[in-house]
């Protein structure tokens, strides 16, 4: 009998993490990116030791942070849900008006101990918000709760696209728009949504878009037409990767990277470096990595015992995926410039945090399951 | 289908999510296969064009330009070396705003229109991350108000770089030549990538001559650099080899002499070693300093030097061309005696002028009241001109040329230099070619006392001597006595070359020829008589004095009346010792009178110096 409690009992690092609410398999596998981040870090930052210092300091308070969200049970994240969101989006407000300009964006709020950007925190609360909306009516949604949930997206992302911050509002809006998809928007709507943003595309183009915003869109068609201003990122970036080839130049080895031919080197266009350094074939395998986080995060929401859980879950890691797709499609040319980190690995603490809070949300999905079990 | 006020069924509403959730995992992998996909595209399939981009981006060729050959003189002075010299380069990829830069430079050291213009010529041509020089010697003053400000101009920078100097500054100028800044037309007769990185080419003399000796080879530095052109590392070099090391005929020393010798006349002196060609000393006066050209002349300066009536520049032992005048006599003396038309005991009645047959004219001998009855000996020792007309006159203007042709006169020597000219040995062919004329007789006579259309260049005068003496046998002049060269440090002298030979039928003919020489300076009634004072060796020469301007049949010359532009021209030649030649010498001495008074005091100075000091 005792026997085979041991054998059937979790080891005792397992219920240590059961304790903590915190899921093995998401857990090793963030680790394990982060761990490689900042290796590759290292050799991206021409080997300086502080970032990476920096930076490790960074994940150790982004997954503090995972560790104490994971803890708070589901239904209270749910009331929280809106209360995050009205103070989103009076602090995106408060931006307009107060925040800190960087970079030529008005991204940036001051509240004197902290300073940090609003539209960070709404990157969890539009999903959280949509999210708790939709858990408690029928599925599939209807027109009303389709233009309800559409109005609660769209402000926050209107007012992060006026900043200007293209990149944070794609992420808001596409985690926004993941729960309406998992919600089961029909695809019809949502075929004829596509074919109305496609004809309003010249109209945005002329109206909607800034300058620079133009010219990355037509950088990114034709990067040589001005190889030494907008388009110098792009083509660096594609000669690195490509300069890689199959295994890559090894680590530290980049000529590009580590002679300084790419701007940007430790934060956004971190993946050229990744790219020229470990080749094809590293790429193929940190690509696989990603997935697996993803897979992980799907499976979660679809074990998930209540819809709030599954939709959140689905939709936080389908943001991850944007991510991901934004920074790699960017880096290789294949997608406009926009100022999207490569997650986990790209230096910076903002959203680092922001994501490991987003995986700290998953990981309390999954605690709230064991607890009906 | 399900209606709106239905009841919520989580078992419909899970397998609806779960559907989507699905659907959503096959796009992430969809998506995320074009990334692949265009991962694969430049990694694998464009690797090759990417790596070949991003090694053109990262190596960069240096060129290394090599270190200028040093030259010597026949004892090992230095003559021409390479000093340090400060300049302000600038490479253009690092400047932002480039006129706005040169603007702000200008209020810290003086940037001259042509300086501008040289350096947005090189600009053109240059490499990127190239650092193309705006000045090329800045004194101390202003690399220290630079430096200072340096900080300020991004992509300028003052390097130290070996430059040519002279340092005997005028010294041997026409001897040497200089160099200067390479040039479009330079790069055309060059190849350009042994020229990469050289500043500064041979223009004259043997600086020109020897360029491919002097410049050596470029070297090649591959290095990485960073997106802004800084250079990180050097993954590989070949050094420059330093351009090889020339050691002059030229004896610095006989030079420097010879050149003050001259005093404040204008003129040439060449002398030769006539046993094998060697110039021991090449001057045209007056001289200028090399090192004004080395690094751009000033506006100023060089319209000094054009412009002044004395004209510094030309190389007068090289290009100026003279009528050689009574020099010419030994040589018409020994043909006489060659073609046995004269006799060394033969006289000839000088009343002071010579008359064809047949005609009214009268050739005049320079000494109104003649000469009296003079032999060969006496028409060389006082150079007496009626007995060398009657002598051309019966010789023949055919026979003069075929045998003058023979001691060079004409022709280029071929001294390894750059400017020599022909000089003029006249003939009928020559006049019909010229002129359409036939020859007219009286051309003849002028041409036996060394005027008319004949015309030698000071060069070719001592180097006719030269062979005078060497019974015939004439060599090659030239001014490199050996090239050092480099990197092996061998020695390779040149070999003297005999160009022509003329065989003396009766050694005696020349022998008379020759003693009359001595005694032009040795006996008591020769024409340089003057210099013999207290001489301690054997000498043997020829005084010549050259008309600038014809005089008119009854007009008399009253040398002082005549403005010094106008003066005969000076010349002499001779060697020495006699017996046993060890120097040649020719002198001209522009608008100096007669031979004899200032021409061969100069020639006695440089023999003097060489066979006393040598001994």
């Amino acid at each position: 009998m005792n026997q085979l409690r041991d054998m059937d009992s979790p080891s005792y690092s397992r219920r240590i993490l059961d304790a903590l609410c915190l899921d093995p398999v998401l857990l090793s596998l963030l680790l394990l990116l982060a761990g490689f981040g900042s290796l590759l870090l290292y050799s991206a930052s021409g080997a300086d030791m502080a970032a990476v210092v920096r930076q490790g300091t960074r994940i150790i308070v982004a997954l503090l942070l995972l560790v104490a969200i994971a803890n708070i049970p589901l239904r209270m994240i749910r009331k929280l849900s809106i209360w995050l969101y009205i103070g989103g989006v009076a602090m995106l407000i408060a931006v307009m008006f107060f925040g800190e300009v960087g970079k030529g964006a008005q991204r940036w709020l001051n509240l004197g101990f902290i300073r940090f950007q609003p539209s960070e925190i709404l990157k969890l609360a539009v999903p959280m918000i949509v999210a708790a909306y939709l858990a408690d009516r029928v599925l599939p949604v209807g027109i009303k709760e389709l233009a309800v949930s559409a109005v609660l997206v769209a402000v926050p992302v209107l007012l992060i696209a006026r900043q200007p911050d293209l990149g944070t509002a794609i992420l808001v809006g596409s985690a926004g728009f993941f729960v309406l998809f998992l919600a089961g928007v029909r695809w019809r709507v949502m075929i004829s949504l596509g074919v109305l943003l496609s004809a309003m595309a010249p109209l945005m183009w002329k109206f909607a878009l800034h300058d620079y915003q133009r010219t990355r869109i037509i950088t990114m068609l034709d990067p040589e037409s001005d190889p030494l201003g907008s388009g110098y990122h792009i083509i660096q970036s594609k000669i690195a990767i490509g300069s890689g080839g199959v295994y890559g130049k090894g680590w530290m080895n980049g000529t590009q990277s580590q002679l300084d031919f790419i701007p940007e080197r430790s934060t956004d266009f971190i993946f050229s470096v990744f790219g020229e350094e470990f080749g094809f074939f590293g790429s193929v395998v940190l690509l696989l990595l990603y997935l697996a986080i993803i897979f992980r995060g799907l499976y979660i929401a679809a074990h998930s015992t209540e819809n709030f859980g599954r939709l959140l879950a689905g939709a936080l890691s389908l943001t991850f995926f944007v991510y991901l797709f934004v920074n790699t499609g960017m880096v290789a040319g294949m997608l406009p410039v926009v100022g999207v980190p490569l997650p986990l690995i790209s230096y910076g603490g903002t959203s680092m945090v922001t994501l490991m809070m987003g995986f700290g949300l998953i990981m309390s999905i999954r605690s709230a399951k064991r607890f009906l079990v | 289908m399900l209606k709106r006020e239905q009841l919520k069924d989580d078992y419909l509403e899970n397998r609806l999510i779960r559907h989507r959730l699905i659907w959503a995992a096959v796009f992430t992998v969809l998506l995320l296969s074009m990334v692949l996909g265009r991962l694969y595209q430049l990694q694998v399939v464009e690797h090759e064009h990417f790596s070949t981009l991003s090694d053109s981006n990262r190596v960069r060729i240096k060129a290394l330009p090599p270190t200028r050959g040093l030259i010597f003189d026949r004892h090992g002075i230095v003559m021409a070396d390479n000093l340090p010299a400060y300049r302000l380069e600038i490479v253009r990829e690092q400047v932002h705003d480039l006129d706005e830069t040169l603007q702000q430079i200008q209020q810290y050291v003086e940037v001259s229109d042509q300086d501008l213009k040289r350096f947005k010529q090189s600009l053109k041509r240059r490499r990127p991350f190239e650092s193309i020089p705006l000045l090329l010697n800045l004194d101390d003053g202003e690399v220290a108000r630079l430096a200072v400000n340096l900080h300020r101009f991004e992509g300028v920078e003052i390097n130290a770089r070996l430059t040519r100097n002279y340092p005997n500054g005028e010294h041997a100028v026409h001897a040497l030549g200089y160099v200067g800044r390479v040039d479009e037309r330079d790069l055309s007769r060059v190849s350009e990538m042994d020229y990469a990185g050289t500043t500064h080419i041979g223009k004259l003399g043997l600086e020109k001559f020897y360029e491919n000796d002097l410049h050596g080879e470029v070297g090649i530095q591959q290095v990485e650099v960073n997106a802004r052109g800084r250079t990180l590392r050097v993954l590989s070099e070949t050094p420059p080899v330093q351009g090889n090391n020339l050691y002059l005929t030229i004896d610095s020393r006989l030079q420097k002499i010879a050149e003050e010798s001259f005093g404040d006349y204008s003129g040439a002196a060449v002398a030769i070693d006539p046993n094998n060609g060697e110039i021991l000393a090449l001057v045209s006066m007056p001289i200028f300093d090399p090192n004004l050209f080395v690094n751009g002349i000033s506006f100023d300066n060089y319209h000094a030097l054009r412009d002044s009536h004395r004209r510094p520049l030309f190389n007068r032992a090289l290009s100026g061309q003279y009528p050689p005048g009574s020099t010419t006599k030994p040589f018409y003396g020994l043909l006489g005696l060659e073609s046995a038309i004269v006799t060394n005991e033969q006289k000839t009645y000088c009343m002071g002028y010579y008359k064809l047959p047949n005609e009214e004219r009268r050739y005049r001998d320079w000494k109104k009241r003649g000469h009296g009855r003079v032999d060969l000996h006496d028409a060389v020792t006082q150079s007496c001109d009626v007995y060398f007309y009657d002598l051309a006159y019966r010789v023949g203007i055919d026979r003069m040329a075929e045998f003058m042709a023979k001691f060079g006169f004409g022709e280029k020597t071929g001294v390894d230099s750059t400017g020599e000219r022909d000089g003029l040995m006249p003939s009928r062919d020559w006049k019909l070619g010229h002129d359409g004329m036939p020859w007219f007789p009286g051309e003849t006579l002028i041409t036996g006392i060394g005027q008319g259309a004949m015309l030698v260049t000071p060069l070719q005068l001592a180097n006719s001597t030269a062979a005078f003496s060497r019974h015939g046998i004439r060599y090659r002049p030239h001014l490199v006595k050996t090239i050092e060269k480099i990197p092996q440090y061998t020695l390779e002298d040149t070999v003297s070359q005999i160009v022509d030979r003329y065989e003396v039928q009766r050694e005696k003919n020349w022998q008379h020829v020759h003693e009359a020489m001595i005694d032009v300076v040795h006996g008591l009634r020769g024409t340089a008589h003057r210099i013999s004072k207290g001489i301690q060796y054997q000498v043997a020469g020829k005084t010549g004095t050259a008309q600038v301007f014809e005089i008119a049949q009854d007009e008399e010359y009253e040398e002082d009346e005549v403005i010094e532009k106008l003066r005969d021209h000076a010349l002499f030649i001779s060697y020495a010792p006699a017996d046993n030649p060890r120097i040649a010498v020719a002198i001209i001495v522009e608008n100096g009178g007669h031979g004899s008074s200032v021409a061969a005091p100069i020639a006695r100075r440089i023999m003097d110096a060489y066979l006393l000091e040598q001994s």
